[in-house]
C-alpha cells in the first residue's frame, strides 16, 4: 500500500487514500446505521434491509413521560456537573500550569485517576463512600460522581491555553496599575474564555452520556443512558431506541462542533511578537 | 541632579545560581541608562526587581527617594515594556492603549481624548480598532510603547524592546525612541545585548556579567578606558594582551587592551613611546571598508584593522612578516 | 472596596505561594476525600474477606481472598481471557487507526485536517450506548453483516467463522469475534488522535533526509517513520488496554455468558455483597496498567499525549 508511491513523495498512494477513507466509514456508518433503523416499521428484530419507513416510532417518543422524565435528568445533571467541574478544573489549571513544587506529578496524577481507571471501580467506590457516610442516593449524588472525572476535561483545555499564553501580559497587567482581583476580571478571565468553554462543552456531551459511574450513584434515578441501558437488556420496541439514541447522537454533537468552532483560532499566537 | 532610580546592595538568586550579586545602581532622572551584558548575566533579573516583578532577597530599590523593595508592582510608578510586547489578545488596540485608564477609572471622553493623542505620538493614527494579531511586529511594538507612556510615567523600562525586528527597523525604532525620550525627558532604563544599540543611544551604560556590574561609564569611556579584560572585549574588537605576555614582549607590568585601529602595519619610523612586535598575518577577513587582519607571534595574537582606502597600501597575504606597533597612550591598562 | 482588594494584592504579592494554594485547596480537597478516600477504602476491601456461612464481610486483614482471586481456575479464566482481549483490541484498533492517522499527519491540507479531527472527536464524545448499540443491530443475524454475505453468496464464510471455537458462537452478536469488533470500533478514536499527534512532530526534513541518504520508502518507513510514531502507539494504547480491561457493558450486551474482570467485579460486589472478592478483581486492571504505563512511559508514550 504506502510502497506504492510512484514520483510524487508528496501525493499518498492510493492504497493509503483508501485505508483512511474507510476507517473513517468504518467510525461513522454504524450511526448511520442508527439512523436508519430510527425510521424501519420492523420493531422486533433488526432486519436488514428495514422493510419499510415510517415516521411514527418520533411521534411516540414525544408522547413518552418516561423518556421525558429521563432527558429532562441527564440535562440538569450535565449542567450542574459542568459548572462544578468548570468551577474545580480551572482552579487546578491556574495553580499547576507553571508550578514546579514537590509533588506535582501526583496532583496531576490524582486530578487525571477518576477518567484513567475503569469506571466499574469509582463507580463502586463511590457508592460505598456514600453507603458508609449514610448519603442517600439522589440526584446529587449522581453530580457528584460527574464533577469529578469531569474536572479532568476542563483542566486539560485550560491548561493547554494558559501555557500557551504569553506569561508577560498578568506582569503587564499589574505594571499598568491593576491588581490581582482587576488581572483577574479583565486579562485572565476573557483570555481563558474560550478555553472554559470548549471544556465546559466537551463535559457536558461526557456527563450526558456516561451510564457506568452513573448506575452506581443513582438511587431510583433515571438518566437517558441508564433508560437506553435497561432497553438494551431486554429491548421492547426497538425503533424507539433507535429514534431516542438519534437524539442522542444529536444532543451530544452539538457542544462537540460548538467547542471546536470556538477553539478554532488558538493554534496561532495571540498578541504575541515572535 | 535628581536621582531617579537608585540599587543598593541588591542581591538574588534561584536556588544556587545568583542572579544578581550585590548590585549597585545610581540612574539620574532624564538619562537615557542601558544594562547591557550577555544573555543570562542579569540585566533582566536587575530590571524585574525594579519594576517589582521579583523581589530581591536583600538590598533595597529607591524610586525618587522612596524605599520601594515591598511595593507590589501595580503600585509603582514605573511602566515597562516587554520582551514580546505582552498585548491583551483579546483587546483592541485602542483597550490594549487605554487599560491603566481604564484601571484608574478615568471618565471615558478624557480616555479617548488621551489614546488619540498618544496614537498620534507614536504613528498609529486609525489602528485603534486592530486587535494584535492582525498587527506587525513593529506595529505591536508600538502599540506596548503607546500603552505604556500613556501614563506619563518618570521611568519607563524597556527590556530588549528591539530584537525581534529586522536591522532597518530596528535602526528606525533607535532614532524614534531617542527622540520620544528626550521629547518627554522620561528617564530610561533599556536593557538590550546589542552593544552597538547600547552605545548608539545610551547616556551612560552598566555591564552586566555573570550577575556583577562591571562598569558604569559613558559609552565613550567605557570604548576607550574599559577597566576590565571582559568590558574591553565586550564592546567593540580589541586584542588583550595578558600579564605574562606584556611582561615577556613588550617588558610592560600590567594587562593591556589595544584596539586595532591603533595599530600601525610596517611602520618605518617607530618612536621610542611605541610598543612594536614583528609578527606573521595569520588570518584575513574582508569587511567591506576596512578588513579586519590577525597577526600571530608565539602565542600572542593581535587584531588590526586596515582601511585600504586612506592607508599605504601593503601586500595582505597570509604568512606576510611585519612590524607592528602602536603608542603606548593608546593601551588601556587593566585590572585583572 | 478596592483598597481592601489593593491590600490583600500586596499581601499576595509577598506570599506568592499562598495564592497557588489557595486555588489548589477545593479541586485537591474534593478529589483527595471524596475521590481518593473512597477509592481506597474499596480497594483496601481485597484484604478482608467473606465469611461463607454468614455471608457477612470479616474485617480482619488476611489474604484470604487474594489467594482465592489467583487460585480458582475459573477466576484465572476470566483474568486471561480479559489480558488476551486488550491486547488484541489494542492490537487491532493500532492496525486500523495507524492509516488513518497517518494519512491525517502527512497528507491532509489544514481544512481536510480539521474535517477528519471531527470525525475522529465526534464518535469519540457522542454517546457510548448508542455506539454499543448500533453494532448490536449491525452483528444481529438478521442484521446487515448477514445480509452483505448473502448477497455476495458467501454465507458459509460467515457460518465457517462462526462455528470456530473459541472465537465463534451462535451469532456475531454473542461470540468474542463480535466482541472485539465492537472493542475495537469503540476505542479506535483513542488510538488514532495521539498516533496522529506523534506522527505530526515528524518533521518532514526527516523523512526527505532518509531518501536523500539513499534509504527506499519501504525502509524509511521502517526505520524512520514507525519508530518515530511508537509513543504514540504506545499513548493509544494504554487507553485501548485499560478501557477494555474494565468495561463490563460490552460483554454484557454482546458476550457470551463468559465472564470478563468488569463483570466478574460487577457480580461480586452486587447481590453476592462480595465486596472483598470484586475489590480482588479490580486489583488486576489497576496492577497491570501500573505496569503497562511504566513500560509506555518508558517508550516515550508519555511526549504524545
Amino acid at each position: 500500500m504506502l510502497f506504492n508511491k510512484k514520483n510524487n513523495i508528496n501525493k499518498a498512494s492510493w492504497g493509503l487514500k483508501i485505508g483512511a477513507i474507510a476507517g473513517i466509514l468504518f467510525l461513522h456508518i454504524p450511526l448511520f446505521l442508527i439512523i436508519l433503523y430510527a425510521f424501519t416499521t420492523e420493531d422486533k428484530s433488526y432486519q436488514f434491509p428495514p422493510p419499510g419507513y415510517t415516521l411514527k416510532w418520533f411521534s411516540i417518543v414525544l408522547s413518552r413521560d418516561d423518556i421525558w422524565n429521563a432527558v429532562y435528568l441527564s440535562l440538569h445533571v450535565a449542567l450542574v456537573s459542568t459548572f462544578a467541574a468548570i468551577l474545580l478544573g480551572t482552579l487546578a489549571a491556574a495553580a499547576l500550569y507553571k508550578a514546579d513544587f514537590f509533588g506535582k506529578e501526583s496532583i496531576t496524577l490524582l486530578i487525571i485517576l477518576p477518567i484513567a481507571l475503569p469506571g466499574i471501580i469509582t463507580g463502586i467506590s463511590l457508592r460505598s463512600a456514600f453507603g458508609v457516610a449514610g448519603i442517600p442516593f439522589s440526584t446529587w449524588t449522581i453530580i457528584i460522581g460527574h464533577a469529578t472525572f469531569c474536572m479532568v476535561v476542563v483542566y486539560n483545555n485550560v491548561v493547554a491555553r494558559l501555557r500557551r499564553s504569553s506569561p508577560n501580559i498578568i506582569q503587564a497587567s499589574m505594571d499598568l496599575g491593576a491588581n490581582n482581583f482587576q488581572t483577574f476580571f479583565y486579562v485572565i478571565l476573557p483570555n481563558l474564555g474560550t478555553a472554559i468553554l470548549a471544556g465546559g462543552m466537551l463535559a457536558f456531551a461526557l456527563s450526558f452520556d456516561e451510564v457506568i459511574v452513573t448506575t452506581f450513584t443513582a438511587g431510583q434515578q433515571t438518566t437517558l443512558p441508564i433508560w437506553m441501558l435497561s432497553e438494551l437488556i431486554r429491548p421492547r420496541q426497538r425503533p424507539i431506541t433507535n429514534v431516542v439514541a438519534v437524539f442522542i447522537i444529536c444532543i451530544t454533537f452539538i457542544p462537540i462542533l460548538y467547542a471546536s468552532y470556538i477553539t478554532r483560532n488558538t493554534s496561532d499566537g495571540e498578541g504575541s511578537s515572535k | 541632579m535628581i536621582t531617579a532610580l537608585e540599587l543598593i546592595n541588591v542581591n538574588k538568586s534561584y536556588g544556587q545560581v545568583s542572579a544578581l550579586d550585590t548590585i549597585h545602581l545610581n540612574i539620574k532622572d532624564g538619562e537615557f541608562f542601558s544594562l547591557l551584558g550577555p544573555s543570562g548575566s542579569g540585566k533582566t533579573t536587575c530590571l524585574k526587581v525594579i519594576a517589582g516583578f521579583e523581589v530581591p532577597d536583600s538590598g533595597i530599590v529607591n524610586l525618587f527617594g522612596e524605599d520601594v523593595s515591598n511595593v507590589p508592582p501595580f503600585k509603582r510608578n514605573v511602566n515597562t515594556v516587554f520582551q514580546d510586547y505582552a498585548l491583551f489578545p483579546h483587546m483592541n488596540v485602542r483597550d490594549n492603549v487605554a487599560y491603566s485608564l481604564k484601571i484608574k477609572k478615568v471618565p471615558k471622553s478624557e480616555q479617548d481624548q488621551q489614546v488619540n493623542e498618544i496614537l498620534k505620538i507614536v504613528k498609529l493614527e486609525g489602528y485603534d480598532s486592530r486587535k494584535p494579531s492582525e498587527l506587525s511586529g513593529g506595529q505591536r511594538q508600538r502599540v506596548a510603547l503607546a500603552r505604556s507612556l500613556i501614563n506619563k510615567p518618570k521611568i519607563l523600562l524597556l527590556d530588549e524592546p528591539l530584537g525581534a525586528l529586522d536591522l532597518k527597523l530596528r535602526e528606525q525604532m533607535q532614532l524614534e525612541l531617542k527622540n520620544l525620550q528626550r521629547q518627554f525627558k522620561i528617564t530610561f532604563i533599556y536593557v538590550t545585548h546589542d552593544q552597538q544599540e547600547a552605545m548608539s543611544m545610551s547616556d551612560r551604560i552598566a555591564i552586566f556579567n555573570n550577575g556583577k556590574i562591571e562598569q558604569i561609564d559613558t559609552p565613550a569611556n567605557i570604548y576607550s578606558k574599559p577597566k576590565t579584560a571582559f568590558v574591553a572585549d565586550f564592546i567593540g574588537t580589541t586584542s588583550i594582551i595578558s600579564l605574562d605576555l606584556a611582561n615577556k614582549f613588550f617588558n610592560y607590568s600590567k594587562p593591556f587592551s589595544i584596539r586595532p585601529e591603533f595599530i600601525k602595519i610596517q611602520n618605518d619610523n617607530i618612536h621610542d613611546n611605541e610598543f612594536n612586535i614583528e609578527a606573521i598575518i595569520d588570518d584575513v577577513q574582508y569587511q567591506g571598508s576596512y578588513f579586519k587582519i590577525i597577526f600571530k607571534k608565539d602565542d600572542l595574537t593581535l587584531i588590526s584593522f586596515y582601511y585600504p582606502n586612506t592607508s599605504k597600501q601593503i601586500d595582505i597575504n597570509l604568512g606576510k612578516r611585519y612590524t607592528i606597533s602602536w603608542s603606548k597612550d593608546n593601551i588601556t591598562d587593566l585590572n585583572e | 472596596m478596592n483598597s481592601i482588594l489593593d491590600s490583600f494584592s500586596s499581601y499576595l504579592f509577598r506570599n506568592k505561594n499562598l495564592l497557588i494554594l489557595l486555588f489548589l485547596l477545593p479541586p485537591l480537597l474534593w478529589l483527595g476525600i471524596i475521590y481518593l478516600g473512597s477509592l481506597l477504602v474499596f480497594l483496601f476491601h481485597s484484604l478482608f474477606y467473606l465469611d461463607g456461612f454468614t455471608g457477612k464481610i470479616v474485617y480482619k486483614i488476611s489474604l484470604n481472598t487474594i489467594i482465592e482471586l489467583f487460585s480458582s481456575p475459573a477466576n484465572i479464566d476470566i483474568l486471561i481471557r480479559t489480558v488476551a482481549l486488550a491486547f488484541l483490541v489494542s492490537v487491532g484498533s493500532a492496525l486500523i487507526g495507524f492509516p488513518i492517522a497517518y494519512y491525517m499527519a502527512k497528507y491532509t491540507s489544514p481544512k481536510v485536517k480539521i474535517f477528519f479531527y471531527l470525525a475522529i472527536m465526534l464518535p469519540l464524545w457522542s454517546s457510548y450506548l448508542v455506539r454499543v448499540y448500533s453494532w448490536k443491530l449491525i452483528l444481529a443475524k438478521e442484521g446487515i453483516i448477514s445480509w452483505v454475505f448473502e448477497k455476495l453468496h458467501a454465507s458459509w464464510i460467515l457460518e465457517g467463522i462462526l462455528s470456530l471455537p473459541v472465537i465463534g458462537g451462535p451469532s456475531l452478536s454473542i461470540s468474542y469475534l463480535g466482541m472485539f469488533l465492537v472493542f475495537t470500533y469503540i476505542w479506535l478514536p483513542f488510538m488514532i488522535l495521539p498516533i496522529q499527534a506523534s506522527l505530526e512532530r515528524v518533521p518532514n526534513s526527516l523523512i526527505n533526509a532518509s531518501y536523500d541518504l539513499g534509504a527506499s520508502k519501504r525502509q524509511t518507513f521502517y526505520k524512520i517513520i514507525l519508530p518515530l510514531a511508537l509513543p504514540g502507539i504506545a499513548a493509544g494504547s494504554i487507553f485501548t488496554f485499560s478501557l477494555t480491561l474494565g468495561d463490563y457493558i460490552i460483554p454484557y450486551i454482546i458476550g457470551t455468558s463468559k465472564f470478563f474482570i468488569g463483570q466478574a467485579v460487577y457480580t461480586h460486589q452486587g447481590t453476592a455483597g462480595n465486596v472483598p472478592l470484586a475489590a480482588a478483581f479490580s486489583l488486576v486492571p489497576i496492577a497491570v496498567m501500573t505496569v503497562y504505563i511504566y513500560l509506555a512511559k518508558r517508550l516515550g508514550a508519555f511526549n504524545a499525549l
